[in-house]
């Protein structure tokens, strides 16, 4: 079986018609075309699936499209400019980044925590902690945020009932108040997401010489200074490799928004994200040359955050660290 | 124990508390009647437990939720398989052959990892419509099916295959793909189940291509067919939440089962490089 798929019998006579194959191998010389045989299956899909549509996209944000079936009419970068004067897209970059910068700030930090509390020496029930951390990461976005419905109803919700009423606090209309529906969605992705990130920084953790933190003990540095002075920076990668996760994760928002105040964004569009404009415009108003232009001003703004984050971290300045 | 022991215990009692309620609470909330779900004052056991949003979950009235689940088993097995070919396939290449333009097609490869699905994501719907893909299982399974990801960390995987024994391999006569699929393969068994685990999960909880895609209840996945549901509040939350309780089952208990492999494996390859 194997033998008939191999790329040695093609390939070689490909290369050297007539050579005789055992001559070949015996100098160690592949046929020239066996690697691009290896590499062949993953780039023809991804080719067709995701590079060809990429170049195509960039093509259509050029031009006005409206419906599947209708005739494209190139206007150059008018998509371009609607779209920086788009009221609707202008708030759902604001509620987008809000979410972004409002989940990471508090993620990272609970995150880091939660990693240090976890590495303590002979706690007990290590497993099931790791274990109850990293569920919320594997249940599906939509699941999540049926759960929540329940923990944000304002009648009957856990979070005004069991939190806020015993401290004396009013009811919070959670997913009907605009001022509320990020912060709400911002809850949901520090339950969803932190376990997550805690165990990406116990491997930094893990992988760091305790050597390091002996010598600095012996010399009479305190836990705070080991911290500050050692830890962090040592974790520098790990850190740098969660927040720019959490970005592209936060800027392509999408399952837990739509199911959690509906595809509109709920009251005033106050939970409109970014993908779920882009969702609208493409597949709901079939606008497809300014859906084009939404996807591409996406892509862009995580690049560009993506590399801003990595160069704010000293990412580039030395392959060390 | 040290009072310091008491409160890292005592934070992360709360803190696994904190994430484990509203789980619970989802349990307990599709054996409530459907008044109870919706009662004050609010209560984590239900007064009496019922079935019934399970029968009427089942009784496909609303959804076919067993259809789209099965639905959701198929496209989640078939794109994982299809993954873990081609990743393991691309991966081989990259790691053990030296050719023109391995560095810029791998270059091209890590730059994408950037990229999110949005920026190709219009002219791909397009796609669809002109092959009469909509709707179909292929218009889910093929575009998913070359993961930047997978061919990224299988390839480092397969840098710890020994050149020597692929060498010696070759001396003995052994085809190029028969030193792939008898040394390199099995040498990343571990990188291969880790990325068949996340593949599935993955796929298993994907929403936004399906519901782009996979137009009718017979065909759509169970994230699909359940948000369709949400627009019947109140009157058919236990149902819902019935259904949302049982896809997570199957998640938990591959957790359960394999924490140990899963949990230890799952980022020490995409952090270490």
């Amino acid at each position: 079986m194997a033998r008939t798929l191999s790329t040695k019998d093609v390939a070689t006579d490909a290369v050297t018609p007539g050579t005789p194959t055992r001559r070949r191998r015996r100098s160690y010389v592949r046929p020239r075309w066996t690697p691009y045989f290896f590499i062949a299956p993953f780039f023809i899909l991804f080719g067709i699936f995701f590079g060809l549509p990429t170049v195509r996209s960039l093509q259509m944000s050029f031009y006005t499209e409206r419906g599947v079936d209708t005739s494209a009419e190139f206007t150059g970068l008018d998509n371009y400019a609607t779209l920086v004067r788009d009221p609707t897209f202008y708030k759902a970059l604001v509620n987008t980044s809000y979410y972004a910068l409002g989940s990471i700030l508090i993620i990272v930090p609970l995150a880091l925590s939660l990693a240090l509390l976890l590495r303590t020496r002979g706690l007990l029930l290590r497993e099931f902690f790791r274990l109850s951390f990293f569920l919320p990461n594997a249940i599906s976005g939509i699941v999540v945020a049926i759960v929540f419905r329940l923990v944000f109803d304002q009648e009957y919700g856990l979070l005004n009932n069991w939190l806020l009423a015993p401290l004396g606090l009013p009811k919070v209309a959670w997913l009907a108040d605009p001022a509320f529906i990020m912060p709400s969605i911002i809850l949901l992705g520090i339950w969803q997401f932190t376990g997550l990130n805690a165990i990406y920084f116990m491997v930094g953790l893990q992988n760091q010489d305790p050597g390091i933190h002996e010598a600095a003990t012996v010399d009479g540095a305190g836990p705070w200074q080991r911290f500050r002075y050692i830890t962090l920076p040592l974790l520098k990668p790990t850190t740098v490799f969660v927040v720019t996760f959490a970005i592209i994760g936060s800027y392509q928002l999408f399952a837990q928004p739509v199911a959690l105040v509906g595809e509109g964004g709920g009251p005033n569009r106050a939970g409109l994200t970014l993908t779920m404009y882009l969702y609208e415009t493409a597949f709901t108003n079939l606008d497809l040359g300014y859906g084009a232009a939404i996807g591409y001003a996406i892509t862009v703004i995580i690049v560009v955050l993506s590399v801003l984050q990595m160069w704010a971290q000293g990412f580039f300045r030395k392959e060390s660290a | 124990m040290s009072w310091r022991r008491v409160l890292v215990y005592l934070t992360l009692t709360a803190a696994v508390a904190v994430t484990l309620l509203p789980y619970v609470y989802l349990i307990t909330a599709t054996v409530k009647s459907p008044g109870e779900i919706f009662e004050l004052p609010v209560e984590l056991l239900p007064d009496a437990i019922t079935t019934e949003h399970y029968v009427r979950l089942f009784s496909n009235e609303l959804i076919p939720f067993a259809r789209q689940v099965l639905n959701s088993l198929v496209i989640a097995t078939l794109t994982t398989l299809l993954v873990l070919a081609t990743s393991a396939s691309v991966g081989w290449g990259f790691a053990k052959y030296d050719f023109p333009l391995r560095n810029v097609l791998f270059i091209v490869l890590l730059a994408t990892l950037t990229l999110p699905l949005q920026v190709a994501l219009v002219p791909l719907f397009q796609m669809m419509v002109s092959l009469n893909w909509l709707d179909t299982f292929q218009g889910v399974v093929l575009p998913a099916g070359a993961s930047a990801f997978g061919a990224f960390f299988i390839r480092q995987a397969m840098l710890s295959v020994p050149d020597d024994m692929v060498q010696a391999a070759r001396i003995d006569g052994a085809s190029e793909f028969r030193i792939f699929l008898t040394m390199g393969v099995p040498l990343v068994k571990g990188a291969l189940s880790v990325l068949a685990v996340l593949t599935f999960l993955a796929s298993w909880n994907d929403f936004l291509w399906p519901s782009i895609v996979l137009r009718s209840a017979e065909r759509q996945t169970y994230p699909v067919g359940l948000a369709n549901l949400i627009g019947f509040y109140n009157t058919e939350y236990g149902t819902l939440l019935a259904g949302s309780f049982l896809v997570t089952v199957p998640i938990i208990i591959v957790f359960i089962a394999g924490r140990k492999h899963i949990l230890d494996n799952l980022m020490l390859g995409s952090i270490k490089s």
